[in-house]
């Protein structure tokens, strides 16, 4: 087995990681439906939708390894870091596929995501990084048709039979524990505003609601009130599902270091 | 809309790159080349004569984008062009605006609705009224923004029951 490697972040690290780790591990459930999703067209649309996610990681685990400058690359970032060294939201480490979930969450999960990412790539920009900008500008592209494909099923889900209604406002119900941690501003969200890296967490609040809030009146669903509870998945807290996640993901290039197509 | 970066100047092993490259064909469409494609966004050489050839990708997510790198080495090598060194330009991002006419042509003819003309319109992310590449009834309907690949969505039509492809406008 390859021993883990640990980074110096740098608060621009830190801001870039938590993009590039939540977009890997949203891809890493989503590629948990291929071969399983209840149609064909969907199985395909899933596994392109990963995929796009994946390589918008990509793209940022190399800018990330750049600027920490210790010589690692994207998939040393992807595959070698311990559980506390990811900082995904927690929201799109819950499993999709077992432990209670079905369609419905992976559709909502998708439209939050989605509606989450479209404000911050746009934000993002701007950057003074001129890199994270282009990278930006061509992930925001690609997510306007994730965030299309996403409400084109709540809303068929929502504004559907009783049944499908039903577990569509299961899952909202579901997520929403883990809604908080998308907006929840710390240092650094405060040190990437200041120094003109990307928005803060609490600056995409509004977009997003404003996004959700059209597909949420066509789909006849609505947005459950906000609990105490928080998750704190971009600061390397995860929940119990993250190990097993890791433990499938990194399983090759653990038993096989440098392993390669 | 500039549709590829053709030097100003005659350069023969350039032109000869730019001819190879026009064979060389996107693996996951193969109806088009990767100059009809518009990902080559220029030819050029080093200052000790390599070929410096730079790609705009497509999706970020494109599984074709490393094969396509391998495919324009190998033709390259076979034309004895090569060896080519290879970059990757992010900015500005691959737009469906770059494919060129001739590329529309090629992916009407191979069955894909292409997207609409450069500079032509505001971008419909929810096309209206494709006209069916079998029986061209714009009777038609969108079944999902995703197709067979995340460059395509999937359409139907609702008169001759077939389905089909629509390259999306990016």
């Amino acid at each position: 087995m390859t021993a883990s490697i640990a980074l110096k972040p740098s608060p621009d690290v830190a801001y870039v990681l938590r993009i590039a780790d939540t977009c890997l591990i949203h891809a890493q459930r989503l590629a948990e439906w291929c071969g399983h999703a209840p149609v064909l067209e969907e199985d395909i649309a899933l596994a392109n939708l990963g995929l796009d996610l994946l390589g918008q990681s990509r793209a940022l685990l190399t800018h990330a390894a750049r600027l920490e400058g210790s010589g690692f690359d994207e998939d040393q970032l992807a595959f070698l870091r311990d559980e506390r060294d990811y900082v995904n939201l927690t929201l799109v480490e819950l499993p999709l596929r077992r432990g209670g979930a079905d369609f419905a969450d992976t559709q909502w999960r998708c439209l939050v995501v989605a509606s989450w990412l479209l404000p911050l790539w746009q934000g993002l920009q701007a950057s003074r990084d001129s890199e994270l900008a282009a990278i930006a500008a061509k992930a925001a592209k690609e997510t306007r048709y994730h965030f299309e494909h996403a409400a084109d099923w709540v809303v068929r889900l929502g504004d559907g039979s009783e049944e499908s209604m039903r577990r569509m406002r299961a899952a909202i119900e579901r997520a929403a524990p883990y809604i908080a941690e998308l907006f929840d501003d710390d240092e650094v969200d405060a040190a990437a505003a200041q120094s003109q890296l990307g928005p803060r967490s609490s600056a995409l609040r509004d977009a997003w609601l404003a996004r959700l809030q059209r597909v949420l009146a066509d789909a006849r669903l609505a947005l459950p009130a906000q609990g105490a509870f928080r998750s704190h998945g971009k600061r390397g807290l995860h929940s119990e599902h993250m190990g097993l996640l890791l433990a499938e993901m990194q399983v090759l290039q653990r038993a096989f270091p440098g392993g390669v197509w | 809309m500039v549709i590829s970066a053709q030097p100003a100047q005659a350069d023969p092993p350039t032109d000869a790159a730019w001819a190879v490259l026009a064979g060389v064909l996107d693996p996951e469409v193969p109806a088009l080349s990767v100059v009809d494609l518009g990902i080559v966004r220029d030819v050029g050489r080093t200052a000790d004569g390599v070929l410096d050839i730079v790609l705009t990708p497509t999706y970020s997510g494109c599984p074709a984008t490393e094969a396509i790198e391998a495919d324009i080495r190998a033709a390259l090598a076979a034309a004895g062009l090569g060896p080519a060194r290879i970059a990757y330009r992010l900015a500005p991002p691959w737009t469906s605006d770059w494919i060129s006419d001739e590329g529309r042509r090629k992916l009407a003819d191979y069955g894909i609705v292409p997207p609409p003309e450069a500079g032509t319109a505001v971008i419909r992310l929810h096309p209206r009224k494709l006209a069916c590449p079998r029986c061209q009834s714009r009777n038609t309907e969108r079944l999902s923004a995703f197709g067979s690949t995340a460059c395509k969505s999937l359409h139907r039509c609702v008169d001759c029951r077939e389905p089909f492809e629509h390259f999306k406008p990016i």
